[in-house]
């Protein structure tokens, strides 16, 4: 057997092979189950401490993540920006280095900056978790996507994907549109044109104008969220017009005439890019990605744990029973 | 070079199987509040076999599978990846006999964890454990209450336990002295 392990951290699924991350998807699978045993718990990763340092707001994925690390027995502390020695000045690394110096084996990371995750897996020695950098990637939550897409249909090669809303401002969007096009599925992107950066043509991505278009073509859409607070000013007229010219509303699905999975990173904007009756509809995957994400990340927690750098040392328990 | 020495081969297997099988529901008096749990992956299949044997003429004995990765207390050693397999188990193991089945009984690692985990699920009245093979070399006070074949081993040498389902045949062999 010679798959590959993840490596020390996990930045992005650019960075990963569609085996690697299968394996990530494949190992999910088992840890859906625990979280619906008595006692939602397994203690994998005893003795581990894992720190989740958040430079940005976040409720769903830390809470994921807390959640997921908790299923695993591991130690957890939170790091959040306000009342920290961050608000003090000092710099990433400097928190990092602080935070190993006391023996810490993992760090979930969120920062505004895109590249954050990276730079800091190359100055320590604890696994890194990206948890949303930037506008660069957020790996576990298109992994999560993924794992849906896969529970839904069955698989993910020759899936038609249409990433619809702010592609521009969207981590979430990149990483899906990596990890759908590693594992084959045919993707598509859909927004005011402000909000399209031309250059994932060049990856094979289709750019499709029009949200009706989008719907026509599509076996799911991931509606991505408006990110108000990225957006200075200009990139779209007003948020009525939004929705008037690219909301996901039930007419425009009905057009279709079959089902178009909808998925949703969270939070929505109801009434905005999503339409409440679209969100609460039938064809609606968005509590069930959450669920996967508790999944997800416990599988990356695991993997990461299991492939760190002294287990070559350990004795081979290949045999042991 | 290795050499290999087949301990049990398809028909011994069997017998063996059917001889434990008679064993398990003499010593539980029965078959009632019985539940045969496989560890994954070679006793699930012969958790199956057992449930043939003892379920005969009679109702079907409930069955579970467990995957005790997680419990391991050796990730780091289990080299960078990990396989995780699937855990079921009936509801309620509140007042019932749990038999746990696995193919061979080494260290004692795996019957450790597979005990943590169960405890996790619920408290069984009593847990007994069944093994085709015991090969000695327990690094834990873990003893069977149902054996097939026991022999004695070094620590270099392996037993391969082979199932149908998975092998596509039945037999066990010894492999002494090979490269692992």
């Amino acid at each position: 057997m010679s798959t590959p392990g993840l490596g020390k951290d996990l930045t992005g699924l650019e960075y990963l092979s569609a085996e690697q991350i299968r394996l990530i998807l494949d190992t999910a699978e088992p840890f859906k189950e625990v979280s619906e045993r008595p006692i939602k718990k397994v203690p994998a990763l005893r003795g581990k401490t894992i720190v989740n340092l958040f430079f940005e707001a976040s409720t769903r994925t830390r809470i994921s993540f807390e959640f997921a690390e908790k299923r695993l027995s591991a130690d957890t502390v939170n790091v959040a920006t306000s009342g920290s020695s961050v608000s003090k000045g000092e710099t990433l690394v400097d928190t990092a280095r602080n935070l190993e110096a006391m023996r810490i084996d993992m760090v979930v990371i969120r920062h505004p900056s895109s590249g954050a995750a990276e730079f800091l897996g190359q100055r320590i020695r604890s696994n890194v978790i990206n948890a949303g950098d930037g506008r660069h990637e957020h790996p576990t939550q298109a992994l999560l996507d993924l794992l849906t897409l896969r529970d839904r249909f069955g698989r993910i090669a020759g899936l038609k994907v249409a990433i619809c809303g702010d592609v521009l401002h969207s981590r979430v969007a990149r990483s899906n549109i990596w990890g759908l096009l590693k594992l084959g599925a045919e993707v598509a992107i859909c927004g005011p044109a402000t909000l399209i950066p031309r250059e994932f043509a060049e990856l094979g991505v289709r750019i499709i104008p029009r949200i009706e278009e989008a719907i026509e073509w599509a076996d799911a859409l991931n509606v991505l969220r408006l990110q108000l607070e990225r957006m200075s000013s200009g990139f779209i007229p007003s948020l009525r017009e939004y929705n008037r010219v690219f909301g996901v509303t039930r007419e425009r699905l009905a057009k279709a005439g079959r089902e178009v999975v909808i998925l949703h990173p969270g939070p929505m904007n109801r009434g905005v890019e999503i339409d409440s009756d679209v969100a609460d509809g039938p064809a609606s995957v968005i509590l069930p990605q959450v669920t996967n994400g508790v999944a997800i990340r416990m599988a990356v927690l695991y993997l990461l744990a299991g492939g760190a750098p002294d287990w070559r040392s350990a004795p081979t328990p290949a045999d042991e029973r | 070079m290795p050499s290999v020495t087949r301990l049990l081969d398809a028909p011994a297997m069997a017998r063996s199987l059917e001889r434990i099988a008679g064993e398990v529901v003499e010593k539980c008096g029965g078959t009632k509040g019985m539940i045969l749990v496989g560890i994954q992956r070679r006793g699930v299949e012969l958790a199956a076999r057992l449930a043939l044997f003892i379920g005969k003429g009679g109702p079907a004995v409930p069955m579970g599978k467990l995957d005790i990765t997680l419990y391991r207390d050796d990730l780091s050693a289990v080299g960078p990846v990990p396989r995780v397999g699937e855990t079921s188990l009936p509801d309620g193991l509140e007042g019932r006999t749990v038999v746990i089945v696995d193919d061979v009984l080494y260290t004692g690692r795996t019957v450790r964890a597979a005990l943590d985990e169960l405890a996790d699920f619920g408290r069984p009245r009593r847990i007994l454990l069944c093994v085709l093979v015991d090969r000695g070399g327990r690094e834990l006070p873990i003893q069977a209450d149902f054996v097939g074949l026991t022999l004695k081993t070094s620590g270099d040498d392996r037993v391969d336990v082979a199932v149908k389902e998975l092998d596509g045949q039945d037999s066990v062999d010894l492999v002494r002295g090979g490269p692992l």
